[in-house]
């Protein structure tokens, strides 16, 4: 089943300007390759040479930033709803 | 086909150009602050191999005594245009302070009096407004904790530029009339720190302003250093054994670590082992905790509870750095609580003539843990960076340090009262 994924303004060029799209998988590491097999190069701006989230980049399940539940392990479900979101810099 | 914008590197002058902290990508020298291939935040990048044919102890000691004695190593492109005055503050030798420490020899790097708004934001304002100018901006901006509010209005109000000032709504009084006093535009904003400064993003991205602290960060950051700058060369061009630096979004003490690495670099103080420490307060101590706790992910702090406002942000922008600073230089991080903060004010004012504000009460109270828990000894010297003046966060204080007690204009009555004292 799709889960929607919301992207940020910068990577929608990658989207074909789309803000929200679809992907489907059991976990947040299967909704990126998903991602990425719609989306060629989506991954490497969210991820950085080993796989790893990039540490700019904020992956939010539900609100919840998933560095604080199980990284790219965490489960999705269905009516699951991911943003994808740049740290704010300043300060 | 047009080229990416991180394929440009433009070379000239000192500083070269914009480069991203995480991935290495070059930007050029624009109003741009965040990589965008991979989100993370640029830096000023630099041509040590000019500088060090430029840059002797002998030239910036026979410059005026302000930060822009190190000017090759601040990102402007001309001379400043804003705040030539600002910075060389005293670093004070603190034996009294020192001898209830328990330590030898203390310095206090004193940035209470910091030209015009008394804290070190002058620094970073200074140079933020001065690349403004040049880069053509007209309105500046910042979202912040009172500090760097003031400072963007004193320096925008003298530097003849207009400004916005985003604060959270329910700051101090005196660093709330500190901004309004020179006809900015102050904006408070019912929320935290955090949230005024998601909100600022949000404009930045909308009008052509200077954000000092979101657009035009990667410039404004580099001010700090002026700060690790003076250290060494006050101590007579050499390293201290341990600074203690209080944080906020963590980016001053990242800064004076480059300061001093970038020192070394250039042969200007000569290679020495330091530690850097790093200080918030109990009720907001995202990058302390992260730090305590051996983890690399902060752990954002979304309802901050603490006098020590000036230091309340709950999602440091730079607090990734602040850790690696901390543990590449062999730094601990402590965060002391309201009660000791209160405390550490009154110990540095009592002992030292020093009125720091809460964030300075912060620094003392985390040095004294540090001495405490063996990790400064007794006979190393430390510098403790005290960042803004406590006329500015009264409240804090206000009914702790007694009050005065009134009599009327005759000698018996103030016979009487001595006799009541004693």
């Amino acid at each position: 089943m799709p889960i929607n994924v919301r992207i940020p303004t910068p990577l929608r060029k990658l989207t074909k300007d789309k803000d929200v799209v679809q992907a489907s998988g059991a976990t947040i590491q299967d909704i990126i390759d998903s991602l990425e097999k719609q989306y060629p190069g989506l991954k490497e701006r969210i991820c950085d040479e080993r796989g790893e989230l990039r540490r700019f980049v904020n992956v939010y399940l539900n609100d919840e930033d998933i560095r604080f539940a199980q990284g790219k392990g965490t489960p999705v479900k269905d009516g699951d709803e991911i943003s994808v979101i740049p740290a704010i810099a300043g300060g | 086909m047009k080229k990416a914008r991180w394929d440009v590197k433009a070379k000239h002058g000192f500083f070269t150009s914009l480069k991203c902290r995480e991935c290495g990508r070059h930007y050029p020298k624009e109003a741009l602050h965040v990589c965008e291939f991979c989100f993370g935040p640029l830096e000023v990048d630099y041509d040590y191999g000019l500088i060090k044919t430029v840059l002797t102890r002998a030239k910036i000691a026979s410059r005026p005594t302000n930060m822009w004695r190190y000017r090759e190593l601040l990102p402007i492109e001309g001379e400043p245009t804003v705040g030539f005055q600002v910075g060389f503050t005293p670093l004070v030798r603190a034996n009294r302070l020192a001898k209830r420490l328990g330590l030898r020899e203390v310095w206090i790097k004193n940035d209470t009096v910091n030209y015009p708004t008394l804290s070190f934001k002058d620094r970073v304002v200074s140079v933020a407004l001065s690349r403004a100018r040049e880069l053509g901006f007209e309105i500046v901006a910042c979202a912040s904790t009172g500090n760097l509010a003031n400072s963007v209005a004193a320096n925008a109000a003298s530097g003849g530029l207009r400004s916005y000032v985003f604060i959270p709504a329910d700051l101090e009084t005196g660093k709330v009339l500190g901004s309004l006093v020179y006809g900015t535009n102050v904006i408070g904003i019912r929320g935290t720190y955090d949230e005024v400064n998601r909100l600022c993003s949000e404009i930045a991205g909308k009008y052509g302003w200077a954000f000092v602290n979101v657009n035009i960060r990667p410039y404004y950051a580099e001010g700090s250093k002026a700060m690790g700058y003076e250290i060494i060369e006050q101590l007579g061009w050499r390293l201290p054994d341990h600074v203690v630096v209080p944080m906020a979004g963590g980016s001053l003490i990242t800064k004076i670590h480059k300061s001093f690495k970038e020192f070394v670099k250039l042969g200007l103080v000569d290679e020495h082992r330091y530690s850097i420490h790093g200080a918030q307060a109990e009720g907001c101590a995202p990058i302390v905790n992260a730090m305590k706790a051996g983890a690399e992910i902060i752990k954002p702090v979304s309802k901050p509870q603490t006098i020590v406002k000036s230091l309340a942000i709950g999602n440091p922008a730079d607090g990734f750095y602040a850790i690696q600073t901390m543990k590449q230089t062999g730094g601990w991080a402590e965060n002391p609580n309201d009660e000791d903060v209160v405390a550490g004010i009154r110990l540095l004012a009592e002992t030292e003539g020093v009125f720091a504000e809460t964030a300075g009460g912060t620094t003392v109270a985390a040095a004294q843990r540090l001495v405490n828990a063996g990790r400064i000894k007794p006979s190393e010297s430390v510098v403790l960076c005290i960042t803004g003046h406590g006329l500015k966060t009264q409240e804090a204080v206000a009914n702790r340090c007694g009050e005065a007690r009134v009599i009327g204009p005759h000698l018996h009555e103030f016979l009487a009262l001595l006799d009541r004292k004693n």
